[in-house]
């Protein structure tokens, strides 16, 4: 079988019969339904997407404040613990005054 | 008188989605001609078209007004039609001796007097077809473009968004299996 030939019929086949260009029925106006009902739904959903990406953002500046927290970057540099600073920074109002005695 | 396409693209950004429609009507026939091209059921080459649509009325804001709408569209078609062609790769293992008995005496014509068989004939133009269906999506793309519909490599690099290297790496590999199919039609139907 000759293929070459075979091959240049065929195409020749499928240019002489192009497809229709039939457009079915009030075709336009479904289009038209359908954007129209995409736009509701894009409109919520970009609602949607933009409470997703604050949460997510949320959700991120509490990680890095917690990895901030428990690393030693915020360690008091005196070395004293929590509770004698707490001690210190509430009883030096007393301590002024009792020095001005 | 008649809103231009300009006019109708420049109300529809405005908000009137309505001017969408008579740009519908006046470029469908041409959409559907090209959906037809790549898919055969009805319904996929209706939901071709309505992506199409969506996707025109989606990015119209981005159409520049530098060359015609229609351009624009078509390529935004053909593109659709690829999409579409890759998420439905058929089985393409399917065998030639199941075809039908117009296409088989065609056939059968073809080889008895390959320069008298005619190829107006509905049967070859289900054939060809058949053969399409086999091909990757790229080599269909490319085969339609180029051999059925007489394009240009220049010009299906503008509707695919290929280069134009590729477009020849992709047109070299489809007549590559083009060839195959044929063979394997010639091998399944008479050896």
């Amino acid at each position: 079988m000759n293929l070459d030939k075979l091959q240049k019929k065929l195409f020749a086949a499928a240019r002489a019969n192009p497809p229709s260009d039939r457009v079915p029925y009030a075709f336009e106006k479904r289009i038209l339904a359908r954007l129209a009902a995409r736009r509701v739904e894009d409109a919520r959903s970009q609602w949607g997407a933009a409470l997703w990406r604050g949460a997510a953002a949320c959700v991120a500046v509490t990680v890095l404040l917690s990895v901030w927290s428990f690393s030693g970057f915020n360690r008091p540099r005196s070395g004293a613990n929590l509770s004698q600073d707490l001690e210190h920074t509430l009883l030096a109002s007393a301590d002024e005054v009792d020095n001005n005695w | 008188m008649q809103p231009t396409d300009a006019e109708l693209i420049a109300a529809v950004l405005k908000g009137d989605t309505a001017s969408f429609e008579p740009l519908i009507a006046k470029y469908s026939p041409r959409v559907f001609a090209t959906a037809r091209r790549h898919a055969r059921r009805e319904s996929e080459v209706e939901d071709i078209v309505q992506e199409v649509w969506a996707k025109a009325f989606q990015k119209l804001g981005s159409f520049r007004g530098e060359a015609p709408f229609e351009h624009w569209l078509m390529r935004l078609a053909v593109r659709t039609c690829y999409d579409f062609l890759r998420a439905h790769q058929r089985n393409r293992e399917i065998s030639f001796s199941e075809l039908s008995e117009p296409e088989s005496d065609w056939l059968d014509h073809f080889v008895a007097d390959p320069d008298r068989s005619d190829e107006n004939a509905t049967a070859a133009g289900q054939l060809i077809e058949r053969i399409l269906a086999l091909l990757s999506a790229p080599a269909r793309l490319v085969i339609t473009l180029q051999e059925i519909e007489g394009r240009s490599v220049k010009e299906i690099a503008e509707l695919t968004g290929w280069s134009v290297t590729l477009v020849k790496v992709r047109a070299f590999r489809a007549r590559a299996e083009m060839r195959k199919c044929l063979q394997k039609l010639a091998r399944d139907k008479y050896w």
